[in-house]
């Protein structure tokens, strides 16, 4: 079976360090914060200019002055700081975030990402991703696998115009959890009881599936 | 209006000198924090041909949103369509004039504006479509493009409180892009939820100095919210 968009965030919860700085993207990333292991901490970034994002807040607190980067409102956690958009952008780009997590329309062998244009059609602008992929050196991108007509979002090349260049090494979809090296996808972790032949039908760009490619468990 | 009293009482005053095929930096990030009643003015004063500059470009019916509507905007620099219909309609038909610009370096390129920076070189963007006719240049074994600052010759900004002094605090997340649009417009214009007493505001904790504001107005604010998320 794929994972469900809970057991993806189950699965990059597991990448999650304690005492690290996190930027989550929106969709299935930001669901991640929901599944901070027990007794780690973790200070989450949202890129409008907020450290310490805490949980969605009740009817009574919520405040139209305090929202996240997908404009949903939230609260702030004890320990929290909040600041201008450059100052945030600061801490993105001068690398000081640990972990980022953001989805992608497609990643491709040499570790480049499309997420944010597909010409003539939709047009969502970059955002901050662009600036998150850049600066970050620890990234994970989720996403599905294919798209919903079959259509492979593992490629040998980007078709899409590009959100940064080489800087994608783990992909998590719903079929399984890869790292990009030396211009090829390796098959670490597979989704329970997904095939790697299926994995192998279902990616475009080349594809190493070593010998212990492990099945995952949630 | 006088020496260091930057207080005006009217939006028409506020706005005054705004005419068509200027530049508009405005505050805010979805939403959140956006000069609202200044936008509504720039509607009523029916000004065309303008560029504006903004993270987002509010939502149908709201912010600059309304801006789009009546066609004021020839030119949008932000990073983010979004859920906005109209403003993705007008980008795929040619109608308007869009440089997306990644969020990171539209802070960075009012920042620079402000504080007399023209350009600065940054790794966001290269090998990207944003990069074309960029320079290329590498620093210690990575490639930067450069990109220039940008200015306006109007700041709309929105504060939470300020003194007559033109010093300004913002409340929660509504801080955003506020300040760095504060610093680079020719002429700036605060609107905010209260004005205080001069001494009021800790000098310490003033997000923007007195300096880069010309004009502040006393505003009342919607402040409508685009996602509205409850815990369960």
């Amino acid at each position: 079976m794929a994972l469900s968009r809970e057991q993806m965030a189950r699965r990059v919860a597991r990448e999650l360090k304690d005492g690290y700085y996190v930027n989550l993207g929106i969709g299935i990333p930001t669901l991640v914060a929901n599944y901070v292991p027990e007794g780690m901490d973790v200070m989450l970034q949202s890129e409008n200019g907020l450290l310490g994002m805490g949980a969605f807040p009740s009817e009574a607190e919520i405040d139209a002055d305090m929202i996240n980067a997908g404009k949903q409102t939230v609260t702030a956690r004890p320990g929290a700081s909040i600041f201008s958009s450059a100052e945030s952008f600061a801490m993105i780009r001068g690398g000081h975030v640990d972990l980022t997590v953001l989805g992608a329309f497609e990643v491709d062998v040499e570790g480049n990402i499309a997420s944010w244009m597909i010409p003539g059609k939709l047009v969502k602008g970059m955002g901050g991703a662009m600036d998150l992929v850049a600066g970050a050196d620890n990234i994970i991108v989720t996403m599905t696998h294919a798209s919903k007509d079959g259509e492979s979002k593992l490629l040998q090349r980007c078709s899409l115009p590009l959100t940064g260049a080489g800087c994608i090494r783990r992909v998590l979809t719903d079929l399984a959890y890869l790292e990009i090296d030396n211009g090829a996808f390796v098959l670490r972790e597979r989704a329970p009881g997904v095939s790697v032949e299926e994995i192998v039908a279902r990616t475009a760009g080349r594809l190493i599936v070593p010998d212990d490619v492990v099945e995952m468990t949630f | 209006m006088a020496g260091l009293d930057k207080r005006v009482n009217t939006y028409e005053e506020a706005l005054a000198g705004l005419t068509d095929g200027m530049t508009v930096l405005a505050g805010g990030f979805g939403l959140c924090g956006i000069p609202e009643n200044l936008i509504a003015e720039i509607r009523r004063r029916r000004v065309k041909g303008l560029t504006v500059v903004s993270n987002n470009c509010g939502i149908d019916g709201f912010g600059l949103g309304v801006l789009l509507e009546e066609r004021q905007i020839r030119k949008m620099i932000a990073s983010y369509v979004g859920e906005n219909a109209l403003f993705e309609r007008q980008l795929l038909d040619g109608e308007l004039e869009v440089e997306l610009t990644p969020q990171g370096t539209l802070a960075e390129k009012l920042r620079a504006g402000g504080a007399g920076i023209p350009a600065f070189y940054t790794a966001t963007g290269y090998g990207t479509p944003v990069a074309e006719g960029k320079e290329v240049r590498e620093f210690r074994g990575r490639r930067y493009i450069l990109e220039e600052a940008i200015s306006g010759d109007f700041a709309i900004v929105k504060g939470w409180k300020a003194d007559h002094f033109g010093n300004v605090v913002y409340r929660h997340t509504a801080q955003n892009f506020n300040p760095v649009v504060a610093t680079a417009g020719r002429i700036t214009v605060v609107e905010v939820e209260e004005i205080v007493e001069p001494g009021e505001l800790e000098p310490s904790q003033i997000h923007t100095p007195g300096i880069y504001v010309d004009r502040v107005i006393l505003g009342h604010f919607e402040k409508r919210i685009e996602q509205r998320t409850v815990r369960a």
